[in-house]
């Protein structure tokens, strides 16, 4: 049986010291919920894993959680900074190892792969690379010969240009070290009691966390009866048998938007970057929203009905039917 | 503090300007919009732009609804667009982002583009940037010690994979330094030939549009200025920039008097675009 709740799921899945991938679809559909059961249950010693974390990372890493953090970006995506992690590090010299939003992707695929680094481009030249034990410079064995345009034909390049990069190709690679999450944890619209996942809107890096990961854990706004799930296969970005655990949590996501579901909390992200300038005011901010709530429906309850009401949707857009017929 | 939190332009994104000089108060646009309309000019018809958010977005709307109706936008959460968003969005996951767009899929997928060459244009904000256009948004010395900022997000991937980038920040010294204290995001490294010196295939800055200025790079891959904006001085410029920025004069000897070309304002369709989108100003205000 995966259908677990929120505190049972927590509880089996993610241990102390496990590294864990959470807010993988970047600004869209990052499981608060999970979260904040995290930050409840007192986890320490975790190392976050994510591309863009907008505030969960912030909040977990205020919460003493958190003993070190890959990632792209650490921050209030709408705001500017998160003070939490910007305190952690400054003054508390919290682990960071500096990743790119594609070498973030490219580290999750390749455990994905099972391979151990998949090559890239980017970054060559950057301090991002300097010390980093997830990039190293390799030499490939075959040249990046042309480069495609629109119509499949090499690109003519401008005089200007070969005349400051030359034309000779390049032979150096960035080799992005392989990540495998102890845990992945995703936020979808629907899933079955199996975990056999559907998610519409943008996917980030989901899909190769969840390849990658050992345990995963699927959040859903509802669980449907797998016929739903297998009308429509090409919108399922998680097969059941990689899960581990499903939680049925509407709002799961709150303040994050799920398409179809809820909009983006706007004022909730301009408040929290208002109330946690401080420790004291971020400890009293975590009280309120996190300790001071038994779970989510709690949670919802203190946002109220009115704020609930106002982020629904209010105006439904439907996708035309799809024929899977024969 | 000499670089507060809210100066701080993070990733790809740009956090607005601070509007309020005297000088631009008196004209019927704000700072933002200037910036706004500069950075729109900078996409062409038909091109494929990574768009990034805040000030970038609205330049890309700006673009398709007057000189590039066939720009295509790309957003680093696999969102691609051929129409720019109904309403305003805060961040590129916005619900409004995703409804209507051409195609949603993974960050993989947007990255592959991107490094395939495909990509003709990016947009990046960053809390430094150097005499060769190179960004810093991982961290910077304050007084008090070293600052930590959000850090790359999609931005180095930007500036390493783009045909060519452009930059958006706030014109102050400590914000142009004469070289960066980490490059997060290269440009041209420490001047010409660097990039293929150190792997990078194609690229690099194309223009920083800044509170004051519009910097263009020449063939040396350094930094000059291009255009002042309207009102103000080269003065004004040199003494906010961090390094000795080079001053083309114009070969017309009449125009002797006065080499630097103005930004050109925003035309009345550029605003009307702005403010369409913009309505409460929330980004261009």
């Amino acid at each position: 049986m995966k259908l677990l709740t929120m505190r049972e799921a927590i509880a089996e899945l993610v241990p102390d010291g496990a590294s864990l991938a959470i807010g993988l679809q970047l600004e869209q559909m990052i499981p608060f919920a999970a979260g904040h059961e995290i930050i409840r249950q007192k986890r320490r010693g975790l190392t976050l894993i994510g591309p863009i974390s907008d505030i969960l990372f912030d909040q977990m890493i205020g919460a003493g959680c958190v003993e070190k953090v890959i990632a792209a970006w650490v921050g209030n995506v709408m705001m500017g900074s998160a003070y939490n992690f910007r305190r952690a590090v400054e003054e508390h010299g919290l682990e960071v190892v500096n990743m790119t939003n594609f070498t973030v992707a490219l580290a999750l695929q390749a455990g994905a792969m099972g391979m151990p680094f998949l090559p890239t481009i980017s970054a060559l030249g950057s301090d991002v690379t300097k010390g980093n034990q997830f990039l190293a410079e390799i030499e490939s064995p075959f040249s990046l010969e042309q480069e495609p345009c629109g119509d499949g034909r090499p690109r003519p390049s401008r005089p200007s240009e070969a005349r400051r990069t030359g034309s000779e190709p390049s032979k150096k690679l960035l080799a992005v070290r392989a990540l495998n999450p102890d845990v992945t944890i995703v936020h979808v619209q629907r899933a079955d009691a199996e975990g056999n996942a559907h998610c519409w809107g943008n996917f980030g890096v989901m899909i190769e966390a969840v390849r990658a990961a050992k345990r995963v854990i699927v959040v859903a706004e509802e669980i449907v009866e797998p016929e739903i799930i297998a009308s429509d296969p090409n919108r399922t970005v998680v097969p059941g048998f990689l899960v581990n655990a499903v939680i049925e949590c509407r709002y799961g996501a709150h303040p994050s938007p799920v398409q179809g579901y809820y909009k983006r909390d706007d004022t909730f992200f301009r408040q929290y970057h208002e109330q946690t300038k401080t420790k004291s005011d971020s400890d009293a901010w975590l009280d309120r929203w996190v300790y001071g709530v038994a779970d989510r429906r709690a949670y919802m309850n203190q946002l109220g009905a009115c704020r609930v009401d106002e982020l629904s949707v209010k105006q439904h857009a439907y996708a035309a039917q799809t024929d899977f017929g024969y | 503090m000499a670089i507060t939190n809210e100066h701080v332009a993070t990733g790809t994104l740009v956090r607005p300007a601070e509007r309020s000089s005297a000088e631009v108060l008196s004209r019927h646009y704000t700072l933002s919009e200037l910036m706004v309309a500069t950075a729109a000019r900078e996409i062409r018809d038909g091109e494929v732009v990574f768009v990034g958010m805040r000030l970038p977005l609205i330049a890309f709307v700006v673009a398709k609804k007057t000189h590039a109706p066939n720009a295509i936008g790309l957003f680093e959460n696999g969102v691609i667009r051929a129409t720019p968003a109904a309403e305003l969005i805060y961040t590129m996951a916005d619900p409004p982002n995703i409804l209507g767009a051409t195609q949603c899929l993974d960050m993989l997928g947007v990255m592959s583009l991107l490094q395939s060459g495909r990509v003709h244009l990016g947009f990046l904000g960053a809390a430094e940037v150097d005499r060769f256009g190179n960004l810093n948004s991982t961290e910077v010395r304050g007084p008090k010690g070293v600052i930590r900022l959000p850090g790359s997000g999609g931005a180095c991937d930007i500036a390493s994979l783009a045909q060519r980038f452009v930059v958006l920040l706030e014109h102050k010294r400590e914000r142009l330094p004469a070289r960066v204290s980490f490059l997060t995001s290269p440009g041209n490294g420490d001047g010409a030939g660097w990039r293929k010196r150190v792997g990078l295939p194609r690229g690099g800055p194309a223009a920083v549009i800044t509170t004051k200025a519009v910097l263009r790079f020449d063939e040396d891959g350094e930094a000059y200025l291009a255009s002042l904006h309207p009102g103000v001085e080269v003065e004004d410029v040199l003494s906010n920039t961090g390094w000795n920025l080079k001053i083309p004069t114009l070969p017309k000897p009449g125009r002797m008097g006065q080499p630097v070309a103005e930004t050109p304002e925003p035309s009345p369709e550029e605003l009307k675009a702005i403010r369409e989108y913009d309505k409460e100003a929330f980004w261009t205000g």
